[in-house]
């Protein structure tokens, strides 16, 4: 539980230092201003996800020890639909709302209080959308198994999405009005 | 150094942010074989609290019993709850240290306070209903997943993206 305490800190200090507590920065990803989310985001997933390969392939992780988050398509997309709207209504994610809270936003409480709300409605209404919640499970699948490549292929194939999304970004910022100051 | 705080020192580079976040991912994976999550915590949380206020109706809840019954204690859904709380610190660390830890409301230039509290709320319960439909947020789903190559997670971070965009133009009075 130490590790838990410590892994979660360091965590929220890197979003911390990215600005990601700050919900005008965070909005600004979707007015083509600040593409912070994007960059900080998908740094984060090519640095785990290249780290992964690396580990698993000179055995210092067992493939198995990893839990593959089980895949129902249609709910989770219909789900990303509803947090789309709710992230850009209410300015924070979850994390980033706990980072804002912490540095003393109040509109960050606010978010995470509206959030326990959205759960709680959720396991009201559960019985009435178990079949949806249950829709279309793949089980615990990878896109290299899900697409037939070899993993090395879709880690390389995401490193080049990433690296491409970063220079539009880059050139988009560069526009005038760029980053949230 | 893109960005300063209000009042407070610049943000880092977000590719090094990234960075430092990529590596505490891959140690928790490695750690711990899972990856690091919020809204599963804040449901352990709610759910808690339904048990506390209402145990028979917690009880006989298909979704919160899960979470609050006899034995349901997983030891994932702990280690969940405990590191957001090492979430709460570690901004709280980096806010102070860099001078950007304050009681303060953050808002768009053009919108007033009441609103802005108003709209907050309702995105947030707007987004909780998504993770739970969804079985995560942008870290415990999309970062993480994402980094597993979960078909899922990248599905719901796309979708995330698609609403975000298409929602931005009709609330612009609230951010710009």
């Amino acid at each position: 539980m130490i590790g838990a305490l410590v892994l979660g800190a360091a965590f929220g200090f890197f979003l911390e230092r990215a600005g990601l507590g700050n919900c005008v920065k965070l909005a600004g990803q979707f007015y083509l201003r600040d593409f912070a989310v994007l960059k900080v985001m998908f740094t984060a997933i090519v640095t785990a996800m290249v780290g992964l390969y690396v580990l698993t392939a000179v055995g210092a992780v067992e493939p198995t020890h990893l839990q593959i988050p089980q895949t129902f398509l249609v709910p989770q997309i219909l789900g990303g639909l509803v947090f789309g709207v709710g992230f850009v209504v209410g300015g924070y994610c979850p994390g980033t709302g706990c980072v804002a809270l912490a540095s003393g936003r109040l509109d960050g409480v606010a978010v995470l209080a509206g959030m326990a709300v959205g759960v709680f409605a959720f396991g009201e209404v559960f019985d009435r959308m178990r079949d949806l919640y249950l829709a279309t499970p793949l089980g615990a699948v990878t896109l290299p198994t899900v697409l037939g490549l070899p993993q090395i292929a879709v880690v390389a194939l995401v490193t080049s999405l990433a690296g491409g999304a970063f220079l539009l970004a880059e050139w988009i910022e560069r526009r005038p009005r760029g980053v949230v100051e | 150094m893109t960005g300063a705080g209000p009042a407070g020192r610049p943000y880092w580079n977000p590719y090094l942010a990234g960075v430092g976040l990529g590596l505490v991912l891959l140690a928790t994976f490695g750690i711990t074989g899972h990856g690091i999550g919020v809204s599963g915590a804040v449901t352990s949380v709610v759910a808690a609290g339904v048990d506390a206020v209402a145990p028979a109706y917690a009880a006989v809840n298909p979704y919160f019993r899960a979470y609050t019954a006899e034995g349901a204690e997983h030891p994932i859904k702990n280690w969940l709850v405990v590191e957001v709380v090492g979430i709460l610190l570690g901004g709280l660390a980096s806010a102070l240290l860099a001078g950007r830890a304050r009681l303060a409301l953050d808002r768009g230039p053009r919108i007033g306070a009441r609103q802005r509290i108003a709209y907050a709320i309702a995105g947030g319960a707007i987004m909780g209903f998504g993770t739970r439909l969804a079985r995560g947020c942008t870290s415990g789903l999309a970062l993480s997943g994402g980094a597993l190559l979960s078909p899922g997670a990248w599905a719901f971070m796309l979708a995330i993206f698609a609403a975000g965009y298409a929602v931005a133009p009709l609330i612009r009075r609230q951010w710009t």
